[in-house]
Formats: C-alpha cells, structure tokens, sequence
C-alpha cells in the first residue's frame, strides 16, 4: 500500500476509538514531557554554569608568562636548563601576540593584595585592574551602578561580597570613597660610575614607598570577573586597568624581576593576559605562543572536564526521564492488541481484498507511530511548560530571598527534535508486537470472528 | 471435463484436514472439480459439508493439506503468502453473506479500499468506483454510510468492491444468506447479468438450491467434504 493511503486509514482507525487512543497517546505525552522536562533543567543548569564562567573571564583568556627553566622551589626541574636565555616577555612579545588571529587584547595583569580603608575601618582584599573591553564581556550585565566613566578614572567596583563586608546595605555603597592602600615600587637609580669611570650595570632593584589613592565607588557586581588564577583567588575590588598599572604598585612577581636579567630600556612583564574571540579559539592560540617560546596557561581542560560532568548528569536525568516514557509505550501494546481483537473482522476483510500480511503489519506500525509523534509534539510542549513552571516557581522563591532570577531550563531545538525523534522510535517499538500478531491473523478465522 | 490448462478453476485430489481438540475433521477430503471460463458454478450441500472451506481454499484464504489448486494456469496451493495477496487482489473478488463492509467508512471509500491495495493512481479511482457503483445502480448513494443502507443494497456494494479490480473470478459465500427472497433474487440475477456482462467465472456457495437452478449454469453437491455429483441447472425454469 502507497504510504499516503496507510497513513490515511491509519488515522481514520485511530479516529474510531478517539478516547482510548487520545489518552494513550497522552501517556506517551506526559512520558515524553517528563523526559525534556528533566533534560530541559540539565541543559539550563549547564548553561547557567557555562554562562557564569565565561563571565568570569577564565576560559576565554590565556595567561602568558615568559618561559622557566626552573619550575619553583622544591620543585623538580621539568626538562635540563637550556644555555639560551628565556625569551624576555616585553613590549615587542606583548605586540607580536596581539596579532596573532582571534586575540581581542592582550594586557599586562594587574592583581595584588593590599589593604582598603573605609570610614576608617581597614579592610584586607585582591584588587584587580579590568580592561576597557571587559565592559562588553557580559560579566558586568545586571550590575548596580556603573562601568567606569573612563580608562583611568579613579574609580572602583566592588564585588558584592566585598561590599557586604563594607555595609550591610551595600546599595548605599555607591557614589562614596574609599581609600586604598599599596605599596609603591619605585626603581633606584643607576649606580654611580665607579673609580675607574665605568658605568655599572643597572641595579634593576626597587624600594617600596607607601601610597593612598582615594576611589569613588561607581558598582557594585554580583558575578566574579576578576576570578583569579593560582593561589590569588578572586579580586573583590576593581578598578580600571590603566589606573591600577599607574599606581606600580607592587606585585609577587617583582622579586622574581630583581633575580632574573631584565633588558634596561624594555618593558618587562611578569605575565600578559590574552583574551581570545571565545573559548573554541583558545587552544589554538595556546599552542601558538608556546610555539613564539611563552608559557601558556588557559581553563579550558577545566571546562572539558565541566563539560563532561554535565554529559553524565543529562544522561542520568534522560534515564529517569524515560521512565514515563517506558510506561507509556506499555500503553501503546495494550491499545493496539485491544484494537487487534476489536478490529479482527476487518483484518479478515483486508486480507480477503488482496492485503499482504505486510500491509497488515505496516497499518498497525504507522498507528503506533502517529500515536508517537503526536504524544511527542504535546509532549514537548507539555515538557517546555513544565520547564517554565518550575523557573517561574524557583524565581519566585528566589525572589523571597532576595536573590537574582534565574533561567533553570531550557528547551533547545536538538531536544526538541530528538524527543521528538525518540517518541516516534520508542512508539514503533511498541507497535512491533502488535503489528507482528494483526499481520499473523489467519484470514478466515478473522472473517468468521463475530 | 475441462483440463487445468482450459479451466479457470481446477482442483485435483484436494484435501483440507485440521485437528479441531481431539477431532481429526476432514473438512475437504480428496476433491477434484473444474470450473471452465465464465461458468457460474453453485456450491451446494449442508452444514459442515465443507462448501465455504472449498470457497476459501480457491480464493487462497486458506492453504491444503493436499492436492493442487489451479486457477488461470497459477499453482496457488504452491504461492507465497506475498503471491495469494496479489492473487486475491488481481484474480480473485469475494462476496459474503454478512456483506462484510467497514461501517465508518462511506459506500466510495469501502469500494475503494481494494484499489488503495492494489496501489491503483489516485486520479484512476473515482472512474473505477463510479462505474462500479453503476453496475450496482447505486450512484446516488456514494456518499452513504453502510448502515444507512438496506441488506440488499449493502450486498450490492459489496458486490461493486468486489468488481472495482475487475478480477476473473467472483467467490460468493452465500451472498443471498441474510436477505429476503425477493432481494436474494434480485442479487442472483444481478450476478447472472455480471456473469454474461463480463465474462467472469462465479463460484457460489448456497443453501437454497431452488436459487440455484434458476441462475447457476451447474451445481455441485457436497457432502463430509467430498464432491457427491455435479449437475447441470435446469435452465428452462425462469430464464
């Protein structure tokens, strides 16, 4: 029989018994809508997890530092020290990797633990510079107050933590002072020609003055831009780039600067952040400036291993999800073997006009899968509004605790078509027995069926 | 006698035994018939005499045990299942007492159900079922449901399926079974008219013999599943 003509008389069929088909296939609805409902939470807490570290600025950005032969104290050394001396992380390295393809910016980070008054009170926390650019990067979206006015304005931004340890309305934060306290490096001089009138070398060493500078603070953000690397941990003050490298205020890094054979006349950096278009471009670009003779650090195997853990917890919750499911294809058996005894003289009918026990067979398949796809489609919606309800319910307890919204599920079309697709699949299964027994049916005890 | 090659139908030695509990039933038992081309052959005998059993062996609903099944030079007793559904489709057309039509579906859908099988173009079917429905007269009930119809005219429906793939053979089962005899007449001449209209071959399995001889060309007499005698209708009586 021409497909047209099956699915013709497949839905006519199930148009007979429209209650006992109509709940049937809404059992495979509320087992499919189980199964994106739980999966639409998977994926919208795996995109709330991506969304708030990428804000975070870590897996979009590579921490450049120039290549050691030696790898710490205590530490052994990972391969023989080379005679050739490390490429210096100067100017010139901080140009040629700004070139490099699919790099926004490249900057010398700016990070130290210092000390902040407010109204007198001393406060002990990491201060971070933050690039112009980093306005743009979503990690300041829904802040209270304001990005900085300009690239080296004397203002700051406090992470909410921070702000709550400064006020307990830290709302009222915003537009007043704070003064903060660092170390300023300032270099020494050349040493003094000696006896003989030769010029000594540079002494690359530094003294530490202390040093105010007063911020007015502009926002106050909940997310972590400046979340750290390393043993730093999280900046809870920000302050734009530009300012915060014009206070040369002292970092960890500068003894290492004193030890190692700096070039007089060069910038040096102890480390440059290099901020790629988005994460997919980070690997690439980590293997060309290792490859220009830096090291080069990124999060990104850290995300791979995010990544994976939310693959296990989708399967798990799709596991769980199928079980309705499973339910409702048990439903699917019954209807079609119900319609099998109920629709036995017609079967007799069919076989005596010239049906093939094929087209017998394909009949009962094609009912299976109509009941399929439709249980999908309201099982998707059902699923989608599931999903919703649940947000809606969870913000609204939010909401009571004075947190943020938040968006706990999400419904994306590959669930959309895969549900759908498992529906169908799971559906013609069901079918396989019934659709076997209707095309067996021997035609004349059919006929003779009352 | 016609040979398997002349005949449309030729059963040899033919026997149909089944196990019915304890029971060995014999149901069609060493049976050998030819039906030439355009015969209308009536099947007669009692209850249980294995008429329909006969009926459904020649129209491939039900397989031997033994003996060979020719119709139109095919070997149906050696077909694939596959083989019997196209048989049944292209040779064979089948009444029934209980008329046997899908009640949800109108008079044109339930004609056109063995052309939807056959896999006849959708532009080819409304002519065939048209022009089968005229040979039934009943045009002006295309668009009715089968039990908004009378038995006859139900039967007459179930006579216009049957032709809609014009096949050779026509298999009634008893086709004047549930209708009065005035409507039963009019069926039986209606197949006679079909018979010499088309040229087609009528097996009939009937109870009523004075039916019989009135508008089959030949009876044949069965009793516990064996062919008792075949005979030559009388004709003169109302033709």
């Amino acid at each position: 029989m021409k497909a047209r003509d099956l699915t013709d008389l497949a839905v006519r069929n199930l148009r007979e018994a429209l209650l006992r088909n109509a709940l049937t296939t809404l059992g495979v609805a509320v087992g499919v809508a189980s199964l994106v409902a739980m999966l639409s939470l998977g994926v919208g807490l795996q995109q709330l997890a991506a969304k708030r570290l990428s804000q975070s600025g870590l897996f979009d950005t590579i921490l450049v530092t120039p290549k050691n032969n030696f790898r710490g104290m205590g530490r052994p050394q990972r391969e023989p020290a080379s005679d050739k001396a490390p490429r210096p992380l100067d100017e010139d390295a901080r140009k040629e990797i700004e070139k490099l393809p699919n790099v926004i910016e490249v900057y010398s980070q700016v990070r130290f633990f210092t000390e902040v008054r407010f109204h007198g009170k001393p406060f002990a926390t990491v201060v971070a510079g933050m690039p112009e650019s980093s306005r743009n990067s979503g990690s300041f979206d829904g802040m209270t107050g304001n990005f900085f006015s300009s690239a080296a304005a004397n203002e700051a931004i406090l992470q909410i933590e921070f702000a709550k340890d400064l006020s307990d309305k830290p709302e009222s934060l915003i537009e007043q002072e704070l003064v903060l306290r660092y170390a300023e490096r300032q270099a020494l001089a050349p040493s003094t020609t000696d006896a003989s009138g030769n010029s000594s070398e540079p002494s690359g060493g530094f003294s530490v003055v202390p040093k105010e500078l007063h911020l007015k603070i502009v926002g106050i953000v909940e997310t972590e831009p400046a979340a750290g690397y390393g043993g730093m941990g999280s900046a809870r003050l920000l302050m734009p780039l530009q300012t915060a490298s014009a206070l040369r205020a002292a970092q960890v890094n500068d003894l290492r600067d004193i030890v190692r054979d700096s070039t007089p006349n060069k910038t040096t950096y102890p480390s440059l952040s290099v901020r790629a278009k988005s994460p997919a471009q980070v690997d690439g670009l980590e293997t060309s400036i290792k490859n220009m003779g830096f090291g080069a650090f990124s999060l990104l195997d850290a995300s791979k291993s995010l990544r994976t853990f939310f693959s296990v917890f989708d399967l798990l919750l799709g596991i769980f999800g199928s079980l309705a499911l499973t339910v409702a294809t048990l439903g699917i058996v019954n209807t079609l073997v119900m319609a099998i005894l109920e629709r036995r003289r017609e079967i007799g009918v069919l076989k005596a006009l010239g049906a093939a026990d094929s087209d017998v067979q394909q009949l009962f398949f094609v009912e299976a899968g109509v009941m399929g796809l439709f249980g999908g489609v309201f099982g998707v919606l059902f699923g989608w509004l599931l999903g919703r309800a649940i947000t809606l319910g969870t913000n609204v307890y939010l909401h009571r605790q004075n947190l943020n919204s938040i968006e706990l599920s999400s419904v994306p079309w590959w669930l959309v078509f895969i549900a759908l697709g498992f529906a169908v699949l799971v559906s013609l299964v069901a079918g396989l027995y019934p659709a076997s027994r209707a095309a067996k049916l021997n035609p004349v005890d059919a006929l003779r069926y009352e | 006698m016609p040979t398997a090659d002349s005949a449309a139908i030729h059963l040899e030695h033919v026997s149909r035994h089944y196990t019915m509990g304890a029971e060995h039933v014999r149901a069609v038992d060493d049976l050998s018939l030819s039906v030439p081309s355009g015969e209308f052959l009536a099947l007669l005998g009692s209850s249980g005499s294995g008429k329909s059993t006969l009926l459904n062996l020649i129209a491939g609903l039900d397989r031997p045990t033994s003996g060979t099944i020719v119709a139109y030079g095919q070997n149906i007793a050696a077909l694939s299942s596959l083989e019997l559904a196209r048989y049944r489709r292209n040779t064979i057309g089948m009444i029934f007492q209980s008329f046997n039509l899908l009640p949800r579906m109108t008079l044109e859908e339930n004609i056109e159900l063995p052309l939807r099988l056959a896999e006849v173009d959708h532009a080819e079917r409304t002519p065939r079922v048209r022009e089968a429905l005229e040979r039934v007269r009943l045009t002006h009930r295309l668009g009715h449901r089968p039990t908004e119809l009378s038995g006859g005219e139900q039967q007459r429906v179930a006579i216009a399926r049957a032709l809609v793939n014009r096949p050779k053979i026509l298999l009634a089962d008893e086709p004047t079974g549930n209708l009065d005899s005035s409507t039963g007449e009019a069926i039986l001449s209606l197949l006679r008219d079909l018979q010499s209209g088309l040229g087609m071959t009528i097996v009939m399995v009937t109870h009523e013999r004075p039916l019989a001889e009135r508008f089959a060309d030949r009876l044949a007499i069965m009793g516990d599943g064996k062919l008792l005698l075949t005979t030559a209708a009388e004709k003169g009586l109302t033709r």
